[in-house]
């Protein structure tokens, strides 16, 4: 029988999920600052306090290497915090609680200690808040061993990687795009708003999805990226080239087979994230591609990233260099273009 | 005890002012293009907008004793500091907007005011400007000067770690700063007494060795002795000190916010503390003449509206210049 469609934004299906997983068990917990009374500054925690109360949903103080170290115990001691932090900008104040513990306990421990933990984080701009509450870090954070790193392009994705994040042994950085979260104040990308079972389910955080097929190129996106690949597609395909669109939906760790067959088939490979540009997602995936033996390749491999300056407060100088549909559909071009020429 | 001047007084009371009518006409500029359904991205005013209504007097008290040399490191609620420290108001509402004669050039927005000129800057991050000042403060100190550096926070921030290792730092190095709380009782929504394990701040002096004192009320006469003694105290080497003031936010934590965690009835009750129409009352039934206030008040609004009518006549950056400053 047909589930009667409910359409959710990933705010909702964040809290949903956590909400699920907190009923199943009672090792599950919530913590961070404003999660309580407020919901959450972007919504994802809305209801909790409600339904749990304040043992269960605990506002902190600002004190985040305190909390966040406090979650590695917790965790060590078999409990599940779901942790947030609410802008990736924030991480600095505590880094060394995720990069030096919570990413090196199950190592250091020899697999004896586990960090069940999740630390969920709004990324990215286009709002004109300027370089401390703007940035992605994806990089910086898939490039530290022992932390999984994902980040959902939809509602659906974002109730079952969250409940999945919270079943992981291992710390899960959980990224949501606060293009898509469906706060009004933020303004939404409509796409991100999707239908959600209402029962507990997993999307796997280790498998990435091909949203749109194609024969021509092949475009990766992540969170709010894959909807501007999602959209060039669409653009494109009024000019005749299909284009087929991946949503990585992980950088750590990252579906390097589903990439590599995609390329395999279209022989074209344009990456898009809205990190710094250097050492960054498309570095990885391009370098992925670059070491295959098997893909034949049609066109030189490209990416189209955030370039490396600190994100700008004034709109002209903002929305200039964050990644757009336009500059997917005219890279697209020129390289097809330049193909067609050889 | 310090008293202030008459003088004095009235730089206070015209200061308050001037930082209040820079919040006013924030507030309409803020909306525009964001209605009916508000959206944060759009208007002439982007991102978050944290004004500072009602804290004036913290800002005033302390910055009547600072001279341009001295430092100040202040946060995301930065405009009545930097008013306060003689932040130019044109190059700062151009800021605000975003605009190319701004003073970072639109590149930093209203979180992130720098003016060498005044030693003022501040910062979105919470307690990120403590050790900054702590390093102002030395600085002058190995130089032989005697100028004094200021770090204002909230006093949601005086639960970082920051807060603690920079007040340690301060207090072995005898480094001529103070630490300014300003106490509006909550952080956005997290109110003081669900996170903050001491009843008030000051009693964390003693565990760094220095001075600490409550100013209650928001009084801006209070802050004004209370800080004019720890200003002179770090001029001449006496070590650090720190204040926390009582204050209110009249306003949300950003504009936008619907403010639902406040107890019922305290946003009203809030509004008839308003410290500027307190301070006026205070200075009329000591002599002052209304109408001696009121061109003051003018004088004051002017000034900011004129730094208004600048900005958005001025030209906005072109998008290439994102690319320049990110190096010296
Ligand atoms: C390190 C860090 N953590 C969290 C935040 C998010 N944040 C911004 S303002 C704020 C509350 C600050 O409260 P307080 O210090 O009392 O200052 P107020 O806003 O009341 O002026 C928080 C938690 C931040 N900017 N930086």
């Amino acid at each position: 029988m047909q589930e009667k469609k409910r359409k959710l934004t990933i705010a909702k299906a964040m809290a949903e999920a956590i909400s699920l997983e907190m009923r199943a068990s009672d090792d599950v917990l919530v913590m961070g600052e404003d999660i309580g009374k407020l919901g959450g500054v972007f919504g994802n925690t809305l209801g909790l306090l409600d339904e749990f109360g304040p043992e269960r949903v605990r506002d902190t103080p600002i004190s985040e290497t305190g909390f966040i170290g406090a979650a590695v115990g917790m965790a060590a001691a078999g409990m599940r915090p779901v942790v947030e932090l609410m802008f990736v900008d924030f991480f600095g104040v505590c880094m060394d609680s995720i990069y030096n513990l919570a990413a090196k306990q199950s190592y250091f421990s020899g697999g004896n200690v586990t960090c069940p933990m999740v630390l969920m984080t709004s990324v990215g701009g286009g709002y004109g808040d300027a370089g401390q509450h703007s940035q992605t870090l994806y990089a910086t954070f898939g490039h530290l061993p022992g932390l999984k790193v994902v980040i959902p392009s939809n509602a659906h994705d974002a109730k079952g990687m969250m409940a999945a994040a919270i079943a992981d042994p291992n710390p899960v950085i959980f990224m949501y795009h606060k293009a898509l979260q469906g706060m009004g104040w933020l303004g939404t990308v409509q796409r991100s708003i999707t239908h959600v079972p209402e029962g507990r389910y997993t999307v796997p955080l280790d498998k990435a999805e091909v949203v749109r097929t194609g024969r021509d190129i092949t475009l990766v996106g992540l969170g709010h990226t894959v909807h501007i690949a999602l959209d060039a597609a669409a653009a494109l395909e009024a000019k005749g080239i299909e284009a087929e669109v991946i949503d990585l939906r992980s950088i750590a760790p990252l579906d390097r087979e589903t990439i590599l067959a995609s390329v395999g088939k279209t022989g074209a490979l344009l990456s898009i994230d809205d990190d710094y540009h250097s050492y960054g997602v498309g570095a990885e995936i391009i370098a992925t591609v670059a070491e295959s033996e098997k893909v034949r390749l049609k066109s030189p491999l490209k990416r189209i990233s955030y370039p490396d300056i600190p994100v700008p407060f004034a709109p002209e100088m903002e929305h200039a260099v964050l990644p757009n549909c336009d500059k997917v559909v005219s890279t697209v071009s020129a390289m097809l273009e330049a193909r067609a020429h050889v | 005890m310090m008293e202030p001047t008459r003088e004095q007084m009235l730089w206070m009371y015209q200061t308050m002012v001037a930082s209040r009518h820079f919040e006013d006409l924030i507030k309409p500029a803020y909306f525009e293009g964001k209605q009916p359904v508000f959206n944060m991205a759009k208007g002439p005013l982007p991102g978050e907008m944290h004004l500072s209504d009602g804290q004036e007097p913290c800002a005033v008290g302390v910055c009547a004793h600072l001279r341009p040399t001295d430092a100040v490191t202040a946060t995301h609620r930065p405009h009545h500091i930097a008013i306060a420290k003689g932040v130019n108001l044109n190059d700062m509402a151009s800021e605000i907007f975003g605009r190319a004669n701004g003073l970072s050039g639109g590149r930093g927005g209203h979180m992130h005011l720098f003016d060498p000129r005044v030693n003022f800057c501040c910062s979105g991050i919470i307690a990120q400007g403590m050790g900054p000042a702590v390093g102002a403060a030395m600085a002058a100190k190995l130089r032989g000067r005697d100028d004094v550096a200021v770090a204002f926070i909230g006093e949601g921030a005086a639960n970082q770690g920051a807060f603690h290792e920079t007040l340690n730092l301060a207090s072995v190095w005898k480094a001529p700063v103070v630490f300014v709380i300003e106490d509006n009782a909550y952080g956005i929504s997290v109110s003081k007494r669900q996170a903050t394990a001491v009843e008030g701040n000051a009693e964390r002096a003693a565990a760094y060795a220095m001075p600490g004192h409550f100013v209650p009320d928001n009084d801006p006469d209070e802050v004004f002795r209370v800080a004019g003694e720890a200003i002179q105290r770090a001029r001449s080497g006496g070590g650090p000190s720190l204040i926390e003031i009582e204050t209110i936010r009249l306003e949300g934590h950003f504009m936008g916010d619907a403010e639902g965690y406040r107890p019922e009835g305290e946003k009203t009750s809030l509004q008839e503390k308003d410290p500027i129409t307190r301070y006026r009352a205070r200075l009329e039934s000591t002599g002052a003449a209304a109408g001696d206030l009121d061109a003051l008040e003018e004088d004051a609004r002017s000034r900011v509206a004129a730094a208004f009518d600048h900005a958005r006549q001025s030209a906005s950056p072109k998008p290439d210049d994102a690319f320049t400053t990110v190096f010296a």
